[in-house]
């Protein structure tokens, strides 16, 4: 059987798939892939079936080498990709021979990057999925040196392109669109307005369970606790302390802390990689 | 009943109090409008979480269609769970009571508890008992450790934790009963429904 063996990771590399559905009354949150839409491309590039678990590194720095030959590919935030030495390109089918090492640098943008391997990183499933949950603390370990990850069985159909297109990635700016709720009520129209025309800033304290922002303060305009409440990915959560909390992938099943607006499923993926230090623009879009 | 939106791929219902949570989730859950692939109930409200590209609108009309009858929570299964009684917070509580600490212990092991939610943790389950002195609130602090096992109290609930983490219940006391077991189908022994009975050791 073929397999990874991991050789250096960066700053956080896990096992990721399309996330763990149908357990949030236990209290066990979906997790899965952080960008959901690079993530299916890199399985979609290695004709993978959809849900077939990959790697999710952020900020690069991850290097593995191929025990066996290996079909991959490398999607999401862009930049230097190379297989021995050689350059490759991001969002293309790369072929790596027995021994071959494949780096996945640290990228020009966004924040996480994905490396899908033809069959799938083939771990034991938690609860039906392969997914790290780094809050929950459900699934494989993260991924660090020296472990090897077994390579599954390669589907049926091979790959029919050699590279997919993928859209530009924004840079320092990104533009989410926001429904406004489901506690928009609890804050003042004012701080509705600040929140639509303000800009807030990706702070460092930014993980897989959400994005920590700075920016101007949205003020209550009642007081008193929110009894505990679900939460979706891409809820802009507004703790006491009063700096936005954009929860992300391994978010909480459930929140004490009002929701002002939401953002909508297809930006949660800018959402996702949008790196600390990235300026974010809410705009309604009802 | 309040239908709130949350996001493309949410709807928030809010209710009056927990047994119309727990007739709202048993409505939904037997009978779930198309696209709902996953329910959150919790102490006040009804999560549906939609599938992206089905339509909230036509989720949250089926919401409101529905006549959810009131009625107390359904026992799934009863459980014991052994305590001893030896929490931190024991004196905090016996004095916020007023019931003195063999009184806490005997109110809070002879209360029929059950398990209204799940969240905060896999496994943590929220248990809504029947007597009401022990309302106590949560800790002004929480602790950043809280031991696997303890047994605490906060808002009217009762709840295990089920590994070690953070935590600002007011602790009670230990249980070795293991709520949550991946090697268990299913893993939680505490699930929406499920009766409990804490016995003291």
């Amino acid at each position: 059987m073929a397999a990874l063996e991991v050789l250096e990771t960066g700053v956080l590399t896990t096992v990721q798939d399309a996330g763990r559905v149908g357990h949030a009354s236990l209290g066990v949150g979906r997790s899965g892939a952080a960008d959901a839409v690079s993530y299916a491309l890199a399985n979609r590039l290695v004709a993978n079936p959809p849900g077939a678990a990959a790697l999710e590194a952020t900020l690069g720095g991850l290097r593995v080498r191929a025990r066996g030959a290996v079909t991959a590919a490398v999607t999401g935030a862009p930049g230097p990709v190379g297989v021995d030495g050689r350059a490759a390109a991001v969002n293309t089918v790369l072929h790596l021979r027995d021994g071959a090492e494949l780096r996945v640098g640290v990228p020009d943008r966004g924040l996480r990057s994905y490396l899908a391997v033809r069959g799938g990183v083939s771990v034991p499933p938690v609860l039906g999925s392969r997914s790290t949950d780094t809050l929950a603390g459900l699934g494989p370990d993260r991924v660090t040196p020296g472990t090897v990850l077994p390579v599954g069985a390669p589907p049926p159909t091979p790959p029919v392109v050699d590279l997919a297109p993928d859209a530009a990635f924004p840079g320092h700016e990104v533009e989410l669109r926001v429904v406004l709720g489901p506690r928009h009520d609890w804050f003042t129209p004012d701080a509705v307005h600040t929140l639509l025309n303000g800009v807030y800033v990706v702070s460092d304290r930014t993980d897989r369970v959400g994005a920590r922002l700075l920016g101007p303060p949205l003020p209550r305009a009642r007081a008193g606790e929110l009894p505990s409440e679900g939460m979706v990915p891409g809820a802009l959560q507004i703790p006491h302390d009063g700096d936005p909390v954009l929860f992300l992938a391994d978010h909480p099943v459930t929140g004490g802390y009002p929701v002002i607006a939401v953002v909508v499923s297809a930006d949660l993926r800018w959402a996702a990689q949008a790196r600390p230090g990235t300026r974010l623009r809410f705009r309604r879009l009802r | 009943m309040r239908v709130l939106d949350c996001g493309d791929t949410g709807v928030l219902v809010e209710v009056a109090d927990l047994d119309e949570v727990v007739a709202l989730h048993a409505a939904l859950a037997a009978q779930p409008p198309p696209g709902v692939e996953e329910l959150v109930p919790a102490a006040r409200t009804v999560l549906l979480r939609v599938s992206p590209g089905h339509d909230t609108a036509a989720v949250a009309a089926a919401v409101r269609a529905l006549r959810p009858r009131p009625r107390h929570l359904a026992a799934a299964e009863e459980v014991e769970i052994p305590v001893r009684y030896d929490g931190a917070d024991l004196p905090d509580i016996a004095a916020a009571t007023g019931l003195g600490e063999s009184g806490v212990v005997a109110a809070h092991s002879s209360a029929t508890w059950t398990v209204a939610f799940c969240g905060f943790a896999p496994g943590f389950g929220y248990l809504v008992g029947d007597d009401p002195r022990l309302h106590v609130p949560r800790r002004a602090e929480a602790r950043t450790r809280v031991p696997a096992g303890s047994v605490a109290l906060a808002g009217g609930f009762t709840g295990v934790y089920p590994r070690s983490s953070p935590g600002g219940w007011q602790l009670l006391g230990r249980t070795d009963t293991v709520v949550w077991d991946l090697d268990r189908d299913p893993p939680g022994l505490l699930r929406p429904g499920v009766r409990v009975r804490f016995v003291p050791v």
